[in-house]
C-alpha cells in the first residue's frame, strides 16, 4: 500500500508539520523571556492540539486562558470552558475518544475533584495530556505552592513527569505527546509543575520557530479501537464481565490493570531518547547527594553552591519522571552515596518514600527539609540539614538577623 | 464511511462466527430497518443480561432501531441497568464516569465533528434517571446550556435498579424505597421543564408501548441534535423488580402511569421544525400558519 508522508505539510494554521525529532532537537531556537504561564501557551501552539477544555483554578488560570487566544488565532480546533474539573476531565475523555489531540490543565483542588477520571483515562488508553500546576490541598485553603497532589497521580496509572523550570516544561510538552501517543504507551500524561514558582515567574525560554508544529495525532495508531464507527462495529463485549462475580471478570479487569502498568514501563525507552533519560546527575561520585523533583532541585543546586564555597562537595539528581519512576538509574547514581538528602514541597514526603522503597540501605535517606502549603524553601535550610547529616555545625538558621 | 467495514474481509467469510455473519447479512446497517420489522432482521441489542419482563430492555432496543444511521452512532452511558444492554449492542458505546456521560458526550461530539466535519457522527446519550438527573445533573444541564449537539435519552424507571432499589430524583413523591424509609419527600424532578429552560430543541416523553412513537421520536431526536441542538427524550421504563410489578402486567403498568403522569409531550423549536421540513422532508412541519403549530 501506498503510504504518504505528512512531514512538511501544513496543518489548520498554516504551520509546517515537522519531524518532532527536528523540530525538537535541530531546528533553530530563539530565546525569549516569558512567565511559565506564557510557556505552555507557545509549547501548545507548537503542539497540533485539537481539543482544549480549560476551567479556572489557580494558579493555572492564566495558561488556560491563554490557550484560549490560540484557539481564537485558529492554532487549536476547538476549545471551550468546562463546569467544573470532574466535567472538564470528562469532556477531554468524550474528545480523545472520538480520535482528538487532548490538551487540559489543572491544579490542587481540582486535580482531586477531577481524580476519578485519571485512572479512567488511564485504563481507556486515552493519551491526553493534563499539566498539573500543583498548590496546596484544602484544609485549610491554600492557593500557594504546594506538591501533595502528585502523590495521588502516582498511583492512577497514568505517566507523571515533574518539571523543574520552564524550559523543562515547554520542552516536555511536546515531547510528551510524542511518548504518550506511541502504540506500545498510549496513556495519559500528567506533566507537573510546582504553582507560582514555575508558572508565575519569567523565565528565559528557548522556542522552536513559531511556523513548525508537530504531526497530528493518528487516534488509529491507538492500541485500542477508537470511537468514532470507523472500525468494525462488532460487539465489543459480548458479556457485562465488569459486573459479575467470578474468575473470568477478576482475571480481566486484573490483566488488564497490569497492561496498564506495563504500557507505562514501555514508555521508559521512549522517555529516555526523548528526554535523555528519567534522571540528570551532577557530581555522583560525592558522598552526599541532593535527589528531588521540580524547583526543589533548582533551591538543591543553589544550596550546593553555598556548601561549595564552604569546601563540602555535594551531588545532585534531578528526577524528570515519577512515572515511570527511574529505579535502575537511582540504584546506579545513589550507590556511592553516604547522605542522601531529599528536599520537598509538600508535608508528606512522598519523594524520599519512594527513593526509600527502592535503594538499599535506606537509612541513609533523610527525608527533609521539607517546606508546605505555600512556604519557600531557603537553600540554607537544605545546608542545615546537609551538615547536620556529616556532622558539621551550622548556624541556627531561627537565629539569623536577631 | 463505516459501511465499508460492515462486511467481511475477502476470504474471512466462512470463518467468522455465526453472530458476526448474521449481522452483516442481516443486520440494519445500511438499510431503512424500522420497528414494525422486528423479528425480520438482525438486531443490534439481542443478547442481554435484563431481568425478564424489563420495560427498559424493550424501550432500549426500539430506540437502536430508530437511530437513522446505526453505522455511524455511538452510544454514551453511565452505570445503571440500560448499560448492561448498551454495552452489548453492536456499535460502540463509551462509559467513562459515574455519572459524566454528557461531558463525555460533549467532548466526543466536539473531537467527531472536527475530525470528520460535516459527515454526521451521531452521539447518543442513554443513562438513567439516576445517572441523569442527581450524579450527572451539573454536567447534562450544562450541556444543555452549551448547546452542544447530541441526544439525551433519560431511561427513567424512576428508581436506582442496579444498585437494588434507592430513591432517586426522579421517583414520585411518597414512594418507599431504599434510602427512603418513610417515602420520598420531594416531589419528581420535572427534568422536561429543565430541558425546555436549558434551550433544547427537541423534548418528548414517551412510554415504550408504542413502538412507533418511540421510533420517530428517537429519529426526530437524532437528526435535530446533528445541527440544530440539543435534544432530549425522557421515557418511562418501569422497573419490575424494585416496583413488584408482574413480569405479564408490564405494558399494563406503561399504559396505566402513561394516562396518569406520563402523557405524551413532544417539544420542537421552529428551527428544528424548519430544519427537519427542509433538511429530510418532515412534510408535518413544512411552513404552515402560526396557529396550526403547537406543542402536540
Amino acid at each position: 500500500m501506498e503510504t504518504v508522508s505528512i512531514i512538511g505539510t501544513k496543518n489548520r494554521k498554516g504551520q509546517v508539520i515537522t519531524d518532532p525529532r527536528v523540530m525538537m532537537n535541530e531546528a533553530p531556537r530563539t530565546a525569549s523571556f516569558f512567565t511559565g504561564s506564557e510557556v505552555i501557551k507557545e509549547a501548545v501552539r507548537r503542539a497540533n492540539v485539537d481539543i482544549m477544555v480549560a476551567y479556572p483554578i489557580t494558579p493555572q488560570s492564566e495558561a488556560a486562558a491563554l490557550c484560549g487566544e490560540l484557539f481564537a488565532e485558529g492554532y487549536i480546533g476547538d476549545y471551550f470552558r468546562g463546569e467544573s474539573e470532574f466535567a472538564v476531565m470528562s469532556q477531554c475523555a468524550g474528545s480523545a475518544f472520538g480520535g482528538a489531540r487532548v490538551f487540559t490543565t489543572t491544579a490542587g483542588p481540582g486535580t482531586m475533584r477531577a481524580m476519578e477520571n485519571f485512572p479512567m483515562w488511564a485504563g481507556a488508553r486515552l493519551p491526553i495530556q493534563c499539566i498539573v500546576t500543583c498548590r496546596g490541598i484544602n484544609s485549610p485553603l491554600s492557593i500557594q505552592p504546594d506538591t501533595i497532589e502528585i502523590a495521588y497521580l502516582m498511583n492512577t496509572g497514568m505517566l507523571v513527569w515533574h518539571a523543574e523550570t520552564a524550559q523543562d516544561f515547554y520542552d516536555w510538552i511536546l515531547k510528551g505527546y510524542m511518548v504518550s501517543e506511541e502504540p506500545d504507551v498510549h496513556l495519559p500524561l500528567a506533566l507537573c509543575c510546582d504553582g507560582f514558582f514555575v508558572t508565575h515567574t519569567k523565565d528565559t525560554v528557548d522556542l522552536t520557530p513559531t511556523d513548525m508544529c508537530l504531526p497530528p495525532y493518528d487516534p488509529y495508531r491507538s492500541p485500542v479501537p477508537c470511537m468514532d464507527m470507523e472500525c468494525p462495529p462488532v460487539r465489543m463485549m459480548r458479556d457485562p464481565f465488569v459486573m459479575k462475580s467470578n474468575y473470568i471478570s477478576y482475571a480481566t479487569h486484573a490483566s488488564w490493570q497490569q497492561e496498564i502498568w506495563a504500557a507505562g514501563e514501555r514508555s521508559r525507552k521512549h522517555t529516555i531518547a526523548w528526554l535523555d533519560g528519567l534522571i540528570d546527575t551532577e557530581n555522583i561520585d560525592a558522598e552526599v547527594l541532593i535527589v528531588t523533583s521540580g524547583t526543589a532541585v533548582s533551591q538543591g543546586r543553589e544550596a550546593i553552591r553555598l556548601l561549595a564555597d564552604e569546601g563540602i562537595r555535594v551531588g545532585l539528581v534531578k528526577i524528570k519522571t515519577l512515572r515511570p519512576w527511574p529505579e535502575e538509574e537511582l540504584l546506579e547514581a545513589t550507590k556511592h552515596a553516604k547522605h542522601i538528602i531529599v528536599p520537598e514541597f509538600n508535608v508528606i514526603g512522598w519523594m524520599a518514600r519512594e527513593i526509600k522503597a527502592t535503594i538499599p540501605r535506606p537509612e541513609r535517606v533523610i527525608a527533609g527539609p521539607r517546606v508546605c502549603g505555600g512556604m519557600t524553601m531557603p537553600p540554607e535550610i537544605i545546608v542545615e540539614e546537609i551538615k547536620k547529616a556529616i556532622g558539621v555545625r551550622s548556624e541556627v538558621l531561627a537565629g539569623r538577623g536577631s | 464511511m463505516s459501511l465499508d467495514y460492515v462486511k467481511f474481509s475477502p476470504g474471512f467469510e466462512a470463518y467468522m462466527p455465526k453472530e458476526y455473519r448474521d449481522m452483516v447479512e442481516h443486520g440494519p446497517f445500511g438499510k431503512k430497518t424500522t420497528v414494525s420489522q422486528m423479528g425480520s432482521f438482525k438486531e443490534i441489542l439481542e443478547e442481554h443480561p435484563m431481568c425478564a419482563g424489563c420495560a427498559m430492555t424493550l424501550f432500549i432496543r426500539l430506540a437502536i432501531i430508530a437511530f437513522p444511521n446505526p453505522e455511524d452512532t455511538i452510544t454514551v452511558g453511565t452505570a445503571g441497568c440500560g448499560r448492561l444492554a448498551i454495552s452489548q449492542a453492536a456499535i460502540p458505546f463509551v462509559y467513562g464516569n459515574y455519572g459524566d456521560q454528557n461531558g463525555v458526550a460533549s467532548g466526543l461530539s466536539r473531537g467527531l465533528r472536527i475530525r470528520f466535519g460535516d459527515q454526521p457522527k451521531d452521539v447518543v446519550v442513554m443513562a438513567g434517571d439516576g445517572g441523569t438527573a442527581d450524579i450527572g445533573f451539573q454536567q447534562v444541564l450544562h450541556s444543555w446550556f452549551r448547546k452542544e449537539r447530541f441526544t439525551t435519552i433519560m431511561l427513567d424507571n424512576e428508581v436506582y435498579g442496579n444498585t437494588g432499589g434507592q430513591e432517586s430524583g426522579m421517583t414520585t413523591r411518597g414512594a418507599v424505597l431504599k434510602m427512603a424509609p418513610l417515602g420520598k419527600k420531594f416531589e419528581k424532578m420535572d427534568m422536561v421543564a429543565m430541558a425546555k429552560i436549558a434551550g433544547c430543541a427537541y423534548i418528548a416523553t414517551v412510554v415504550p408501548n408504542n413502538p412507533r412513537r418511540v421510533e420517530s421520536c428517537i429519529k426526530k431526536a437524532v437528526l435535530i441534535a446533528r445541527e440544530v441542538g440539543p435534544t432530549y427524550i425522557q421515557a418511562y421504563t418501569s422497573c419490575n423488580i424494585e416496583y413488584a410489578i408482574p413480569t405479564d402486567q408490564v405494558m399494563a403498568d406503561a399504559k396505566t402511569v402513561e394516562d396518569d403522569r406520563y402523557k405524551f409531550a413532544e417539544y420542537v423549536s421552529d428551527e428544528a421544525r424548519e430544519y427537519l421540513a427542509a433538511r429530510y422532508g418532515y412534510k408535518e412541519f413544512n411552513r404552515k400558519p402560526v396557529a396550526a403549530i403547537g406543542t402536540t
